[in-house]
């Protein structure tokens, strides 16, 4: 596989921002990204007249034509959007640096703004999604994202003996995280090992732990050329490399119509990352990893090429995610489990700040970052450097 | 969803849930094979009719020689439990009046790589939560039954369930 051409570092995350994370905010969804919008901007120290690319979730509620009218943008020539939710976030900022990259636009902002905490929950719409593949799935009462995520880790569990034990591992690293995060919805509630054991069942074997948080909230980044971010505010964060996976024969939330449903599109984004990087698995300092559900973290782990399959379980003992212990720090904002869930955003600000030396749960020295989107979804990942 | 519904082509039936609330397949025009059989005690499976592969869940176009001469072939109904989960609340009724139940993941012993999602339950006439959870085991032996649900309009789904194999 050949690398992409002139794409390496040509991008930098020059500016980031977020709205506090709840339940419930009062402002609206467009209100929310507007504000982070322009607050990205004066991170960077740009105008957000400047503003002449928009990327976004096909989920986001805020359109480009709302966003370039309230914040005040000049002419927008590059918009996009990237489909399948949770699979979006590093899709996102990926599609803004290949734009800059590609010389379609200078200043390009990614953004997700979504009130999950206080508004529905997706699955408890039953009129569209009785079609493929839902038609196979929740008649029979496979419902919600965690039944069909629940599917799998049984399976996982069974093929490599994993246990409880280890998706505690994750949920208490990440929540260690969110404890040294003020900004984290978490950040009062320690998590015991006994906490996790006792929790409620939500999809057996993943109880409510093993489950992301609903939160209000609202973020924002700014990219533009490498040559530029040197001259502004904060040090630059390279875009090193993006990739995104769509594997072959793959099925939304649901991949268990093709040969091997343990190895999702973490996998096939995988290769095309690596092919992408000037280096490997084994020179990444921290991670943020995809965590609407703790196993999703285990099989990123082994698709990103962090150990072998069926080994996830065992990297994550004796606390080799946690800051200050592992040899990989996963997750040091307290992630979608314990920080917010905004559909992932939260993980590449927070790869940001590690990168700027700004993290709360900073990793010495830290110089690289892999920021991952969803498992089980058609999926994006980036390198980030400084 | 919108490209979902692309793929679905037109709807043969999308009549509403089962008098008792459960969630019934939209049957479009890929899947109507498979709805009618089901009605007959058969598990159909979408082959193309140029190469003969199975594909499923049913769609337009073979991956491997791209036709879109579709037909379908009975197979098999006995399979093994891949996997399974136990749903609590929060549900949508009526599936939250019946949890915890068992969902199962079901291999075809004759096409290992055909999965079903379905329910394990004791006979035809089964309910979500009549087997215990904790009996259950990955590599299970287990055959399709079919059970009638009626929709709110009359009309009739037959969907499968899974009975244990003795």
């Amino acid at each position: 596989m050949s690398p992409a051409v002139g794409f390496q570092d040509a991008t930098a995350i020059a500016g980031i921002a977020q709205t506090p994370f709840a339940k419930h905010l009062e402002p609206s969804e467009a209100e929310l990204a507007c504000r982070v919008i322009v607050d990205a901007c004066a991170d960077a120290g740009i105008e957000p007249s400047e503003i002449d690319a928009l990327c976004s979730y096909t989920m986001e509620a805020t359109e480009e034509v709302d966003i370039a009218r309230n914040v005040g943008c000049g002419e927008i020539t590059f918009f996009s959007q990237i489909g399948y939710g949770g699979g979006a976030g590093c899709g996102v900022v990926g599609h803004a640096a290949l734009a800059v990259a590609s010389g379609q636009a200078e200043v390009a902002v990614a953004w997700r703004s979504r009130k999950r905490g206080s508004g529905p929950r997706p699955w408890t719409s039953t009129s569209v999604q009785l079609r493929v593949p839902g038609a196979w799935t929740r008649p029979f009462g496979l419902l919600r994202p965690v039944d069909e995520i629940a599917m799998l880790t049984r399976r996982y569990m069974h093929e490599y003996g994993a246990t409880r034990e280890h998706l505690a591992n994750v949920a208490m690293a990440v929540r260690k995280h969110a404890n040294m995060n003020p900004a984290a919805f978490m950040h009062d509630r320690p998590m015991s090992h006994d906490d996790y054991m006792n929790a409620r069942w939500v999809s057996e074997p993943l109880c409510l732990f093993d489950n992301c948080l609903e939160t209000d909230g609202a973020l924002a980044c700014v990219v533009v050329s490498a040559e530029r971010a040197r001259d502004l505010r904060h040090p630059p964060v390279y875009v090193h490399a993006f990739a995104q996976g769509l594997p072959p024969q793959h099925q939304t939330m649901v991949n268990f119509f093709n040969d091997d449903p343990l190895t999702g599109p973490a996998w096939a984004c995988a290769r095309r990352l690596w092919a992408n990087a000037a280096f490997g698995p084994k020179d990444v300092h921290v991670a943020q990893i995809y965590d609407a559900f703790t196993p999703l973290i285990l099989l990123s782990l082994e698709g990103y090429g962090f150990c072998e399959r069926g080994e996830a379980a065992g990297f994550t003992e004796n606390g080799n995610l946690e800051w200050g212990r592992g040899s990989l720090p996963v997750n040091t904002a307290g992630g979608g489990l314990s920080e917010a869930y905004v559909h992932g955003f939260n993980l590449i600000n927070e790869g940001v700040r590690q990168l700027r030396g700004t993290s709360t749960a900073q990793v010495e020295e830290a110089e690289t970052c892999l920021v991952t989107s969803g498992e089980g979804v058609p999926t994006s990942a980036l390198l980030l450097r400084r | 969803m919108t490209n979902a519904a692309a793929f679905s082509g037109g709807y043969v039936a999308n009549l509403g849930p089962s008098e008792e609330g459960y969630l019934l397949p939209a049957v479009d025009e890929e899947s109507v094979f498979f709805w009618e059989g089901t009605r007959l005690g058969e598990l159909r499976i979408q082959k193309c009719s140029s190469c003969g592969k199975l594909r499923h869940p049913p769609r337009p176009m073979c991956p491997s020689c791209h036709s879109t001469e579709r037909g379908w072939t009975r197979v098999g109904t006995t399979g093994t439990i891949w996997s399974f989960v136990v749903p609590h609340p929060p549900l949508l009724q009526p599936y939250s009046d019946r949890a915890p139940y068992n969902v199962v993941l079901v291999t075809l012993d004759e096409h290992p790589t055909i999965r079903f999602i379905g329910n394990l339950v004791d006979g035809p006439e089964g309910e979500l939560d009549e087997v215990d959870p904790t009996t259950i085991r990955i590599g299970e032996p287990v055959e399709a039954v079919f059970k009638r649900f009626r929709r709110v309009d009359g009309s009739e789904e037959f969907l499968p369930f899974w009975v244990r194999r003795s």
